[in-house]
């Protein structure tokens, strides 16, 4: 642990040794490999069932993944050297899985076509092209993020363009925004949008930066009603605008399944930033009476609870339990051990390479491809809790959380609905599901978590070498630190 | 603000623990109840790309068997003349499901059945592809091809059955008009889905298989009954019978006439099935009544429960209700209702000494390697005998006379039919529409090997004109020719 560049002359002054943190990169570079291993067999595995000559360009695919990821590894290495070093791993296995399990089903779908002498278009390699303009964001967010908490200053012009951006598709025209009946959509001549995915990470940014400023005065000002410590109504006020007007926006366009991502990240960050659970007892009760109203008011509300309740009896049903049915009927074919890659009938279900994906790897990969998957997410998640926890500044602490916090409710409400754990509602699988805008918006968050956990690890008195590091001292210069002067610090 | 930051991870572990749970739930407590569920089709696709077993002759040849395919099914079933064929071989459609005996045997052809499991294990081990076992019929295909080919030759629509009287073995299963099962599995969607529309919504019905799915009056077919119920009753084939040319149903004020109203020829029972005379044997029946009808109806099979292996329609006498009931009943109107394959029953029956077999399609279940998973042995029908042996023999050399007097192509010198004919009125108003033409035999009438009953619905090319004999008698003995004489 002894390190060549420790100062004999500061060292003195140190109460413990100084010693240089690993940074942990070739861990991540193996990591990396293994998953691009992984990724490639499934790709053989898949073209192998499905009766495809197996050629040598399935190498060239893996190693080609292979190396867009070192170059993003190698991205990570510059701008974030001290970074989480299982996060991207986790990331790129689960993208590379989903681009498998897109092109697995895009072959299923293309020889339906040619049977009924259709024309098909596989979506993979729009897939691939999304994944790569996707890293080049994240490589970008890296570099001109250089400190997460810069973004504190830009706290409400995240919120206002993030309930815009969430806000537009409800106001335009149907034409413009509604695909397959949801307006969630912003349609561009070339391509489209779907701004909420963009809207979660802005309004996550605003949450955590209005929570720093503001959270004494959720703890201690205000009256108190039954017991209960409310703040004032001008400090609660934006946060219960924001809120309100997301829940507006999203009943308006039927987006029941971001509502609900939403509402359960905005009640976790206030909790977090409050440290008191009468907000989440507060929220879940709002919810409930939200939840009641809802299904009065709104009858596709209704019949989703009757597909929940259950699917099999509404299968026949007009916007019924079929699609619901048709997953759990792939998940029980799949069983344990799953009837492996490209040997399944995924493409049975609807929408399967969108929100459905995950029972196409239940049916394929079986009950352990799916446990499997769902660790993976949960690994994720957790290294990004980690970087929260061990993050010096709130701001990081309350963001990291959050956007930790968000990966696993996605999941939770996607594979929840598809295994009819909770009423299903479409939202799309991170990293799996096809689907641009969700590609880009979640490596947007796994570049923010990156940037935090960088911090987490970076150690903290290595810009000013001269100093002498003082123990009791360091926490409180994080603390007063400017963050220019942090990340000036650590590009020399 | 790190102690709610662990209260959330915990949470999270929470959240990915409850969608393990559920999963776990799904695809192993609920998983059977998913993956057999009759609207998951998944398995029944898995079916299509395992290599099923063949339908073959007892020769070896086979009716249905796999082609490879170059599709993601890998194999492609195919059909030795479909058509002809296609009332015993059924279908097997990947959008229609399977029919007639793809369907009956289907676990056997598709190596799911339980005696095939040890050899499903060794395909597990040693990693080759899983067969089916294979099914060898009972089908004569000479007696098949001569009765198809008559029945379409001629545009008939109807039924051909011919079984070995002493075994039950069904040597010819017809139904005209008929449809291809290749167009049914073909893999191509479009195809499939044009064959079946334009079969179901044909009024004739070509998916129908006659000899067994459909029930007909069996007209003077159904004397057979009357007579061996009078024999056993200790009638003699030379009792007196009424040769009025009619006789007044008891309790109304309606008559029964013989064909075309006239008097009897013959004057005892004997005669009188030799000129199909209807008079007496409605009074015969009114004489004899329900229960002894109905006990020698049952051990000639009617109202047995029968699978050959497919289901068979039941065939009944009707209630019997009344002695008009019994006299229109005796020759075969009213409420009697026979499948094909029953009518070709009772000529079986009397052959095979008046004991009932029971009829089977299906010779031997085979492994994929050819080895015997089942033999069928021919077995009772009942158990009880319809009539004594001596009492067959009575009836059979009725039915020879009966066969001298009828008319229609076929004959020959070398082969000696037993036969009985039938014309049977039908419709909401059957005396302005074409019978059913009916004939049932049994040859050589001394040693019987087969035994043939052969519809023609509505007269066939006859019109009102037709008779059993003039039309449905050629038929069958050409089958009977095919089968004794070479053709």
């Amino acid at each position: 642990m002894s390190t060549p560049l420790a100062d004999p002359a500061s060292a003195q002054f140190a109460t413990n040794p100084p010693r240089e943190l690993p940074t942990r990169r070739g861990t991540e570079l193996v990591l990396l490999a293994f998953a691009t291993f992984i990724v490639t067999i499934a790709l053989v595995l898949v073209e192998a069932n499905q009766e495809q000559e197996l050629t040598s360009s399935i190498i060239w695919l893996g190693l080609s993944y292979l190396g867009v990821l070192t170059a993003a590894h190698l991205a990570v290495r510059r701008w974030a050297p001290y970074a989480d070093p299982v996060i991207l791993p986790c990331v790129a296995l689960l993208n590379g899985l989903g681009l498998v399990m897109i092109h697995r089903i895009d072959l299923a779908l293309a020889e339906r076509a040619i049977q009924q002498g259709k024309e098909y278009t596989p979506d993979v390699t729009k897939q691939v092209l999304f994944t790569a303009i996707s890293l080049v964001l994240f490589v970008v967010v890296l570099v001109v993020i250089s400190d997460h908490r810069t973004l504190t200053r830009y706290g409400y012009i995240c919120g206002l363009v993030g309930i815009v951006a969430l806000a537009l598709p409800a106001v335009l025209p149907s034409s413009l925004s509604e695909v397959n009946g949801a307006k969630v959509w912003i349609k561009l001549p070339f391509f489209s949008i779907q701004p909420g995915e963009f809207a979660k990470i802005l309004l996550m940014i605003f949450f955590a930066s209005f929570l720093v400023t503001k959270r004494d005065l959720f703890m201690v000002a205000g009256k108190k009603i039954a017991g209960v410590e409310l703040p004032r109504a001008r400090d609660l006020g934006p946060i219960l605008i924001a809120a309100a007007a997301c829940l507006g926006v999203l009943v308006f366009e039927k987006d029941l399944g971001t509502s609900l991502l939403f509402f359960g990240v905005t009640l976790v960050m206030l909790y977090v930033a409050t440290e008191r659970i009468i907000w989440v007892v507060l929220g879940v009760g709002f919810f409930a009476a939200g939840a009641i109203i809802a299904y009065n008011l709104f009858t596709h509300v209704q019949q989703r609870v009757r597909n929940w309740i259950d699917p099999l009896a509404t299968y026949d049903d007009a916007g019924g339990g079929y699609q619901v049915a048709q997953g759990l009927f792939g998940l029980g074919t799949g069983g344990v051990g799953g009837t492996g890659l490209g040997a399944g009938r995924p493409d049975m279900v609807p929408e399967a390479k969108t929100d459905f994906i995950t029972t196409a790897i239940g049916e394929e990969l079986g009950f352990i491809g799916l446990a499997a998957m769902l660790m993976l997410y949960l690994i994720l998640a957790m290294r990004g809790m980690r970087s929260a926890l061990a993050v010096r500044d709130t701001f990081g602490k309350l963001l990291g959380g959050g956007l930790s916090f968000a990966l696993v409710m996605q999941i939770f409400v996607v594979v929840g609905g598809v295994t009819n754990l909770i009423p299903n509602t479409g939202i799309t699988a991170p990293f799996l599901s096809r689907g641009g805008s969700s590609l880009l918006a979640n490596y947007i968050l796994v570049a923010l978590l990156l940037r935090i956990s960088d911090a987490a690890r970076k150690p903290a008195a290595r810009p000013k070498p001269q100093q002498p590091q003082a123990p009791l001292a360091e926490a409180h210069t994080v603390m007063v630190q400017r963050p220019s002067a942090n990340g000036e610090g650590s590009a020399s | 603000m790190n102690t709610p930051l662990r209260k959330v991870g915990i949470a999270m572990l929470v959240m990915v623990v409850l969608l393990l749970a559920n999963a776990t739930y799904i695809q192993v407590v609920k998983a059977d109840d998913y993956r057999t569920d009759s609207r998951n089709l998944r398995v029944l696709y898995e079916e299509y790309s395992r290599q099923r077993g063949l339908i073959v002759t007892p020769d070896g040849s086979a009716l249905a068997k796999v082609d490879p395919s170059n599709d993601k099914y890998k194999f492609i079933r195919t059909y030795a003349d479909g058509p002809m064929y296609a009332p015993v071989t059924g279908y097997y459609s990947i959008n229609y499901g399977s029919g007639g005996l793809e369907r009956s045997e289907d676990d056997v052809l598709n190596g799911s059945d339980p005696r095939l499991f040890v050899r499903r294990l060794s395909d597990m081990v040693t990693g080759r592809d899983p067969r089916g076992g294979n099914v060898k019929l009972t089908i004569n295909p000479a007696v098949q091809k001569a009765a198809y080919d008559l029945m379409t030759q001629k545009g008939y629509t109807g039924s051909v059955v011919a079984m070995e009287p002493k075994t039950g073995r069904i040597l010819a299963m017809v139904s005209t008009p008929s449809y291809d099962p290749n167009k049914l599995a073909s893999h191509v969607g479009k195809e499939q889905i044009a064959a079946w529309g334009q079969w179901r919504d044909d009024p004739k019905k070509p998916m129908l298989n006659r000899a067994i799915s459909e029930t007909y009056p069996p007209g003077s077919t159904a004397k057979l009954i009357v007579t061996a119920a009078a024999l056993e009753d200790g009638k003699t084939p030379d009792m007196p019978v009424n040769t009025a040319p009619n006789v007044k149903l008891p309790g109304t004020q309606t008559t029964l006439e013989n064909y075309g109203g006239a008097a009897c020829k013959g004057s005892t029972l004997k005669e009188a099935l030799r000129y199909s005379c209807n008079v007496p044997f409605a009074e015969l029946a009114g004489e004899l009544g329900k229960e002894k009808l109905n006990a020698t109806a049952k051990n000639f099979g009617v109202g047995e429960d029968l699978t050959v292996p497919m289901r068979v329609a039941g065939s009944t006498l009707g209630p019997l209700d009344s002695k008009a009931a019994l006299f229109q009943s005796a020759i075969g109107q009213r409420d009697v209702r026979l499948t094909p394959i029953q009518d070709a029953l009772l000529s079986a029956t009397i052959a095979n000494n008046g004991m009932a077999m029971k009829p089977q399609l299906v010779q031997s279940l085979l492994a994929p390697n050819l080895s015997t998973i089942e033999d069928y042995k021919p077995s009772e029908l009942t158990g009880d005998a319809a009539m004594s042996s001596a009492n067959a023999a009575i009836l059979r050399d009725m039915m020879l006379a009966s066969e001298e007097n009828t008319k229609g192509a076929g004959k020959r010198g070398d082969i000696q039919i037993a036969s009985k004919t039938g014309t049977a009125e039908h419709g909401n108003d059957p005396k302005n529409t074409p019978p059913h033409a009916w004939y049932t035999g049994f040859a050589p009438a001394m040693d019987p090997k087969i035994a043939v009953s052969v519809i023609v619905e509505s007269g066939g090319n006859r019109g009102l004109e037709a008779t059993g004999g003039t039309v449905a008698a050629e038929i069958g003995r050409a089958a009977v020719n095919a089968m004794l004489g070479g053709g």
